[in-house]
């Protein structure tokens, strides 16, 4: 796809980046208000995906150096992992553990294997989100 | 313990064989492999004492305990018998097979094969729970299958292995069907808890079914009338296969089974008519039709079948005993009991040695034609040897072991006779007639084996290359048997007294003392009716034998076509065109047609269940207001979702598809549900640039230019799928009958440390959901990716060709 | 409310059972895309709606709306969202490699 519109490349450039910090907001809002790995995991796979509209495939490449299946891989690992990691301390599959901090500057603060689950998913939705789109635009 | 050790052992090494194949290319394999038997013989050995005491042992690991399945291992004395022979006779045929099978062949497949079936063997005797021994008993069907078509580029090695396990596993499945009856019955699969219960439930009415589903489990793996056609056709496997597996071991499978389970159903008339009938048809049908054979092997298969019936109709005539009761004057029936376990171990050794010197004849001259062969006896003297032993004692002739147990048959069935119980006494004479007339051609056929193979016009091999002895290996095996079969004959009541006399009180347990059980054996036991049977066998025989010529166009009487090869062959070749037609008839290819069927029988069961139940409910009293603006989104959605089916690009419908989708994710905020508003949002977005992306490789759509028919018929069909969807959810909404779930999850916070409930719920309480569906959606993604550059491989291959 | 989403529904998902039933492949794919909207809507709506608050502990005060159906649909929104994008894939190979998008045409023939 060539477009070469600067109006629309300059947009983007701001537009993408407000989405990363909103899919950032909304990954860690998630344990509490509107948000979560999925959602935040496609808003992030969408921000990439404008941005492979807006520039062409090698210039996005080149700032973001990822094989995005390996990101999907790894997520599918982790969430599947954190799954294992409650068998290695003797609770049953999947069996969350929570834990709650008072940090001086947060206040109450959760600090939770969902957490590294929720990673695990986002990274998945990625990884698979963007390596469809790609696959499919690299088609001839 | 051991006995654990004794069924695993096997499967280890069948294992361990390929891997092994390839480490030791010089050696033969199977030096390796009969360490197996013969250590596992040896530790048997060493148990017999014990058991012949009396003692069982019994060790259970749990398996399955909720479904009452456990791995449960009995040593009795019926096991122990068939312990011995599995392994004594399969240490002998290994020995055999390593001269027989040249290191040419697939070495590591055969003695795989063979270890997993001995592996199964002993597991099907060894297991005390029904289900398990099920298991082993398929196995054994399996691991027969691989054997029996071992030499697979032959055609009829593969058609007899075909049908061989059609046959077995048929009755397994039925068998199988049986087990489940019993245990519904009382409550346990374990045999020996069924034996000790089962006279509260001779009266249920799954008994009778029950136990022909399992005799018909039993028969196919005998080898019984009419089920006897898969065994002649099984000798396609190689000679110490067809020695080991459908002569000594795997066909005594069923015998082993009935003679277990006469405890639980002897007694009953059904039974009793069943085994002793299909067991004399099966022992007259299999040596009338060994006479005309003229391949030695079939001939020996037809002999095992009819012997086979003999120890089956052995065991169904000992089964009365349950019926009268112990006294001293019904003693004399369990005797029948007796001699089936005294025949089937000596079956065990002559037929084992005969068919070894078959082995060994096709071995060196190439042929086992009976028409072909001829005096050999000056060039083979010890194969000559063994198969005059083999034969003479398969016809119950002294001094061999044989004599003793058809003597003790022919006594089984004469006291048949007397016996008022199950309306016998009308045609009680018949048991003995048909055994007498059985045993003339059994003794027929064993002088067609001596005479035709070993005496007359010499075999003329047309190489010219000098026919001599086999090679001493092949000859220990069968020389070994014969020493049984001999010494049985001197020392019957050794054998008796340890080994035969703990399996009687295992098949009639507390019936009556082990001793009271166990006759002591005698060769000469005066001029009784027995011996004047025997001395007419002899007599009849010969004169038949002569006279072979005369009669021999009687069997013209039976011609092929009638046969029940030929009806097994049409019954299958019915099946399959049946079944291929059936499927082609409805597997037609067209998506439509298979969207079609899930539709119909969507509209017909859940609208005919609307129909019939009445389960309609509806009101409006509950719902939530409608406000103007959800009216106008509801407007919309609805002209978009309706115009889709008219517009005339793909273009326009995707983005109408896109108008439902963004009008579904207001709906999902109207609803109070952030979440999916969020991420409805953005995967429409993405949908529909995904649906973008493809259309610049597809076609743009042209009119359905179906016929109207069709098209009206769609209609219809959409039309009734979305009117009942409606009614079902009128019903659904206003069904009050549980309450919800939900409330549950709201005490997330404590629960899970989330406030956020849906989330809780995705990264928690369903945790395991989600993390199976990050799965599916990777497995998509590696999908798609495979699938656009797997062509992109193809199209490389193509450009440098 | 309820009465009227559902109808709308019904609607849906008749339109989507008469393009899965046309012959043109794309067609059958836009029919589930509407039909698992359909659906979405479907198991949102006989939960009851505007029955409670958004179920955000500490955002919103009790009753809150039923939260199971919620996280099914979300569940179900990706689940469709890989299915279309695999079948979308699948669809076009398949017509690269065919020369047609027509179903009928696409029917194996007798003793391939």
């Amino acid at each position: 796809m060539k477009i070469n519109d600067v109006i629309l490349r300059t947009v983007t450039k701001i537009v993408v980046f407000i989405i990363l910090t909103l899919s950032v907001y909304l990954f860690f809002s998630g344990h509490y208000s509107p948000g979560g790995g999925f959602i935040g995991g496609l808003v992030l796979a969408s921000a990439i995906v404008l941005m492979y509209l807006t520039s062409d495939i090698e210039t996005v490449h080149k700032g973001m150096p990822f094989d995005f299946k390996l990101v999907a891989a790894l997520g599918v690992l982790i969430a599947t992992g954190t799954g294992f990691a409650s068998v290695i301390f003797g609770k049953d599959f999947m069996t969350q553990a929570a834990m709650k901090l008072n940090l001086p500057i947060f206040g109450e603060t959760e600090l939770a294997s969902v957490v590294l689950f929720e990673a695990g998913v986002a990274m998945t939705v990625i990884g698979v989100v963007v390596t469809i789109i790609l696959s499919i635009s690299e088609d001839e | 313990m051991t006995i654990n050790l004794a069924i695993v052992i096997p499967f280890l090494m069948a294992i361990l064989i390929p891997i092994l194949y390839r480490r030791f290319t010089k050696l033969h394999i199977g030096w390796l492999v009969l360490a197996v038997p013969v250590i596992i013989f040896i530790m048997l050995v060493r148990l017999i004492p014990f058991v012949a005491e009396g003692h069982t042992y019994s060790h259970t690991y749990n398996w399955i305990p909720s479904l009452d399945i456990n791995f449960t291992t009995y040593l009795d004395g019926l096991s122990m018998i068939f312990g011995l022979l599995i392994t004594g006779v399969g240490s002998l045929v290994i020995l055999y097979s390593i001269f027989y099978l040249s290191a040419k062949e697939s070495l590591q497949h055969f003695y795989c094969y063979l270890l997993l079936f001995m592996g199964a063997m002993l597991g099907v005797v060894f297991s005390d729970n029904l289900m398990v021994l099920y298991a082993f008993w398929e196995l054994t069907s399996v691991s027969s299958f691989l054997l029996i078509a071992f030499w697979h580029h032959r055609k009829a090695s593969r058609a007899g292995a075909q049908k061989a396990m059609l046959i077995t596993v048929t009755g397994g499945v039925s068998m199988l069907v049986g087990f489940i009856m019993l245990h519904m019955m009382t409550g346990s699969y374990s045999v020996h808890e069924i034996i000790r219960n089962v006279s509260q439930f001779t009266d249920h009415q799954l008994f009778v079914p029950a136990m022909i589903l399992i005799l018909f489990g039993a028969f196919t793996k005998s080898a019984q009338f009419p089920f006897h056609i898969w065994l002649p056709d099984a000798m396609e496997a190689p000679t110490p296969v067809s020695a080991y597996l459908h002569s000594a071991t795997m066909v005594k499978a069923g015998i082993y089974l009935v003679a277990r389970l006469t405890p639980i159903f002897g007694g009953d008339a059904i039974w009793f008519w069943l085994v002793t009938v299909a067991g004399l048809v099966t022992l007259f049908w299999g040596s009338f039709n060994a006479v005309k054979q003229t391949d030695l092997k079939a001939l020996l298969a037809f002999s095992t079948v009819s012997q086979l019936g003999l120890i089956m109709s052995l065991f169904g005539m000992g089964s009365v005993a349950f019926k009268l009761g112990y006294s001293d004057s019904t003693i004399i029936y369990t005797q029948a009991t007796f001699a089936a376990l005294f025949h089937l171990v000596n079956h065990s050794t002559f037929k084992g040695a005969l068919f070894m010197m078959v082995g060994i004849v096709d071995h060196e001259l190439g042929t086992r034609d009976v028409r072909r062969l001829g005096g050999l006896m000056s060039l083979m003297p010890l194969t000559f040897t063994v198969a005059v032993i083999g034969s003479l004692s398969m016809a119950g002739m002294p001094p061999f072991n044989g004599f003793l147990s058809k003597e003790m048959f022919f006594a089984a069935a004469i006291h048949m006779r007397d016996l008022d119980i199950f309306s016998i006494s009308s045609i009680g004479i018949l048991f003995p007639v048909v055994a007498w007339v059985a045993s003339i051609f059994t003794f027929v056929y064993c002088m067609i084996i001596i005479f035709k193979t070993f005496f007359g016009k010499p075999y003329e091999k047309s190489e010219g290359k000098p026919i001599h002895e086999a090679p001493i290996g092949m000859l220990v095996s069968p020389i070994i048997l014969c020493v049984f079969v001999v010494g049985i004959f001197i020392f019957p009541n050794v054998l008796g007294q340890y080994i035969l006399k703990p399996a009687m009180a295992s098949i009639y347990p507390g019936f009556a003392p082990a001793e009271v059980l166990t006759p002591k054996i005698h060769a000469w036991h005066g001029i009784n009716m027995e011996l004047l049977m025997t001395i007419g066998v002899v007599i009849v025989g010969v004169m038949l034998y002569r006279k072979l010529k005369t009669w021999k166009p009687v069997y013209r009487l039976f011609p092929y076509r009638f046969s029940f090869n030929e009806l097994f062959r049409h019954l299958l070749e019915g099946l399959e065109s049946g079944s291929n037609k059936v499927t082609t008839s409805y597997m037609t290819g067209s998506l439509r047609k298979y969207v079609l069927y899930i539709y119909l029988f969507f509209i017909v069961a859940v609208g005919g269940y609307f129909l019939f139940s009445g389960g309609f409910a509806y009101s409006s009293a509950n719902d939530a207001p409608v406000e103007i603006y959800e009216l106008m989104l509801i407007i919309v959605m609805l002209l978009a979702g309706i115009s889709m089916l008219f517009v005339k690009s793909r273009l326009t419908a995707t983005l109408l598809n896109g108008v439902i989708g963004f009008g579904v994710s207001i709906f999902f905020v109207i609803f109070r549900a952030p979440d999916l508003a969020l991420t409805q949002l953005i995967v429409e977005s993405v949908t529909t640039v995904l649906f973008l992306l493809c259309f610049s490789f597809l076609p743009e759509w042209k009119r359905e230019d179906s016929p109207k028919s069709v098209k009206i018929s769609n209609a219809v069909i959409a039309g009734a799928v979305g009117a009942l969807v409606v009614v079902m959810s009128f019903a659904v909404m206003y069904y009050d009958e549980f309450d919800s779930i939900s409330s549950y999850f709201e005490n997330a916070y404590e629960l899970a440390g989330g406030a956020n409930i849906v989330n809780t719920i995705l990264g928690d309480f369903r945790g395991f959901d989600t993390m199976l569906e990050v799965v599916v959606l990777f497995i998509a993604g590696l999908g798609v990716y495979t699938l656009i550059k797997l062509k992109a491989r193809k199209e490389d291959t193509d450009n440098e060709n | 409310m309820e009465t009227l989403m559902i109808l709308l529904i019904g609607v849906l998902i008749a339109v989507a059972t008469y393009l899965i039933l046309s012959k043109n492949l794309i067609r059958v794919i836009l029919g589930t895309a509407v039909l698992s909207h359909a659906v979405h809507l479907l198991i949102l709506t006989i939960a009851g709606v505007k029955k409670g608050n958004v179920p955000l502990l500490k955002e919103a005060e009790a009753p809150y709306t039923d939260a199971l159906p919620q996280a099914l649909i979300l569940t179900a929104i990706v689940i469709s969202f890989a299915v279309t994008a695999f079948v979308l894939v699948l669809a076009y190979r398949t017509y690269q490699s065919n020369g047609t998008d027509d179903l009928e045409g696409l029917r194996g023939q007798e003793n391939e």
